[in-house]
């Protein structure tokens, strides 16, 4: 199983190529909502795409009211 | 559909609606692409009753309220109705708020039930304010896993189980018109929760005008996406079509590709969205239609151009789905109308639906007036306006200056009996019978009513959310400066639109502050803890004391009337 650190790292690549960014761009403590201007339902688009990637479900209820990239790969950490 | 003048309560007429519509599907559930239950009203009233047998063997006395906070599924309404039944008084929480603030929010209505579900159970049985709401005796938990830990509650289901094993029915109990059927929350917490107390006639009068103008009947599917803890869905997924026999899609997922497909999966008749899912799905339309090739993009803008001639005067959806075949199919070819609210729409996004043959129902309310007081009738469709008043519902536009503009004052069936606890907010906001909306708006010639924005501190986000500033201001306790306040932008400085509303920051710095980097990074810290959409747009700074009673409670209004003789685009200071 990756570590938190490999899932944060790839969680960050993959929205940084979700939203056409440069590598590096974000960081584990960004605000996806301040940071990418995003609104909840772009948000549940990367989170789709994140499912397809590792493979696994994130129902709506386990994000509900998560706005960070670490927080995220947590999540996800614990589903996989 | 049922004739709903003859009752006096929801129960009873759900009551009816169950017997009356038996073999029809009342309800289907589905979680992404997977079908998880369809229920036939017989079965609806088979699982409600038992519901209901559990509670009152538990010692649910009538009047009890019983709080719910659940996504949308089946149970939600089946356990909805059980209260009903046996003379409950519903509280519908959001199930999107943090479980401090649902705990808030079921301690300030006195609930003695929670029926809430597994997947929320766990932070909701941890959090600390679980110790607030001492009168919940009560909580059921649907969903739970064999070796979930309930933490105290009991199993939904197994009420379902014990009660099955003795036939005796549950007592069904009715309940005057004017008695309370539900408390609904129209703000978030962190200040004054206002606790909207809805009577049975509130919900009788709205069900019977809404369904006048868009109506239900056995067939018609309507996906239910909204939480149905919001007035809208409440009226439009629940209290609507049962008592039309209709069928509600719940889709337990807000994914946009799942939410699609649905329409296309259950040939959806009717959908209600906030203006931010409208904006969306309006986007994955725009972007098919750039890409199609240059030739088949003229056809196509034709087809577009012709339809809208055609519709001019009225919908005509037999003629749209022909005209504009793919559109259409791509939303399950059934699609009468989208109903939107919670709040403002951009009207050029309502015309871009209407455009396509596809209706947009928006409208103007608020949970004090039991969901809708306005509604567009497509008679014909006003992007413009937040179409007519429903039927038996009264609108003046009241002290309204040279443009004709000033507060929208609503009086019907419809207006709530008052705020939960709260006599002096009811006092201030329903005069005479008339609801104060602290909305500003305008008839034009026509009788469609035009909205220019508020009379009051708070903003409304494109998710249909409240967001009133003293609840905000919280976040910024600790912040090292003399003193401070939160606004609504527009409320300091009218702008006359419903749209781009925005929060901001009053503060008076200490003798010898400077407004440099450090302050900066200290108000963006904690306004970074803040939700997404509570969260202040700029700051404003004022030299001069606020204002304040001898209390030392702030005078508001004073502190507005000194700030709006500052020129707006100067004062707001970025973040």
């Amino acid at each position: 199983m990756p570590t938190l650190e490999n899932t944060t790292q790839e969680v960050l690549t993959l929205a940084e190529q979700h939203f056409k960014l440069a590598p590096g761009t974000l960081s584990p403590s960004d605000d996806f909502f301040k940071k990418l201007g995003i609104d909840s339902l772009q948000t549940l688009e990367l989170l789709s795409r994140l499912e397809n990637h590792f493979n696994i479900e994130l129902p709506d209820y386990e994000v509900q009211g998560v706005s960070d990239f670490k927080t995220l790969a947590e999540r996800i950490q614990s589903r996989l | 559909m049922l004739d709903l003048t003859k009752y006096f309560c929801l129960g009873a007429a759900l009551k009816d609606a169950l017997e009356k519509f038996c073999n029809e599907t009342c309800l289907i559930e589905a979680d992404r692409d997977k079908e998880k239950a369809r229920l036939t009203y017989r079965d609806f009233g088979a699982q409600s009753m038992s519901l209901a047998r559990a509670l009152q063997d538990a010692g649910f006395a009538p009047g009890t309220r019983a709080s719910m906070v659940m996504t949308n599924q089946s149970k939600w309404l089946i356990s909805a109705y059980a209260i009903f039944y046996s003379g409950g008084v519903l509280v519908p929480i959001d199930w999107m708020l943090t479980p401090d603030e649902q705990w808030e929010l079921i301690a300030h209505s006195k609930a003695q039930v929670l029926v809430t579900e597994f997947s929320l159970w766990p932070r909701l049985s941890k959090a600390n304010g679980r110790a607030t709401a001492s009168d919940v005796k009560l909580v059921l938990v649907t969903e739970a896993p064999a070796n979930g830990d309930l933490a105290g509650a009991q199993r939904w289901e197994a009420q379902l189980e014990r009660s099955c094993n003795d036939n005796a029915p549950p007592q069904f109990v009715p309940r005057q018109r004017t008695d309370i059927a539900c408390i609904g929350y129209s703000s978030g917490t962190g200040g004054r929760p206002k606790g909207c107390m809805l009577t049975h006639e509130n919900y009788l009068e709205q069900c019977s005008a809404l369904t006048s103008i868009y109506p239900f009947w056995p067939g018609v599917h309507y996906l239910s996406i909204l939480p149905t803890s919001h007035a809208i869905d409440f009226m439009v997924g629940f209290v609507g079509p049962f008592t039309c026999g209709a069928t509600v899609v719940h889709l337990r997922t807000l994914r946009p590709e799942f939410f699609r497909d649905a329409f296309r999966r259950y040939k959806i008749t009717y959908v209600s969205v906030v203006p931010l899912v409208l904006k969306n799905l309006r986007a994955v339309f725009q972007s098919r239609f750039d890409e199609l090739p240059k030739g088949k993009r003229r056809i196509f803008n034709a087809l577009v151009a012709l339809n809208k001639a055609l519709t001019k005067s009225h919908p005509r959806p037999t003629l749209s789905r022909k005209l504009l075949a793919q559109v259409h199919q791509s939303l399950g070819g059934e699609l009468r109308t989208i109903i939107v609210g919670g709040a403002f729409s951009e009207p050029d996004t309502l015309q871009f639906f209407y455009d396509l043959g596809i209706p947009v129902a928006n409208g103007y309310g608020q949970t004090e007036a039991c969901t809708a007081i306005t509604v567009n009738d497509l008679k014909p469709f006003r992007a413009d306006t937040v179409g007519k008043p429903l039927p038996g519902i009264e609108v003046k536009i009241a002290e309204p200056d040279s443009d004709g503009i000033g507060e929208v004052r609503v009086r019907s069936k419809t207006v709530m009996a008052g705020y939960l606890d709260d006599p002096e907010l009811t006092a201030e906001t329903i005069v005479d019978g008339w609801l104060h909306t602290g909305d500003l708006g305008r008839f034009d010639s026509t009788g469609h009513l035009q909205l220019f924005g508020r009379r009051k501190n708070m903003i409304v986000t494109p998710q249909g959310l409240n967001i009133f500033p003293e609840n905000v201001e919280g976040g910024f306790d600790d912040l090292p400066v003399e003193e401070f306040c939160v606004f609504a932008a527009n409320y300091i400085w009218p702008q006359r639109t419903m749209v781009g509303e925005q929060l901001v920051l009053v503060l008076r710095m200490k003798k010898d502050q400077t407004w440099d980097d450090t302050l900066r990074q200290q108000i963006a810290a904690r306004n970074n803890k803040l939700k997404n959409y509570q969260r202040i747009q700029g700051v404003v700074l004022t030299g001069d004391e606020f204002p304040r009673t001898t209390g030392r409670r702030l005078k508001r209004h004073l502190l507005k009337d000194r700030l709006a003789q500052l020129d707006r685009d100067h004062a707001i200071l970025p973040l």
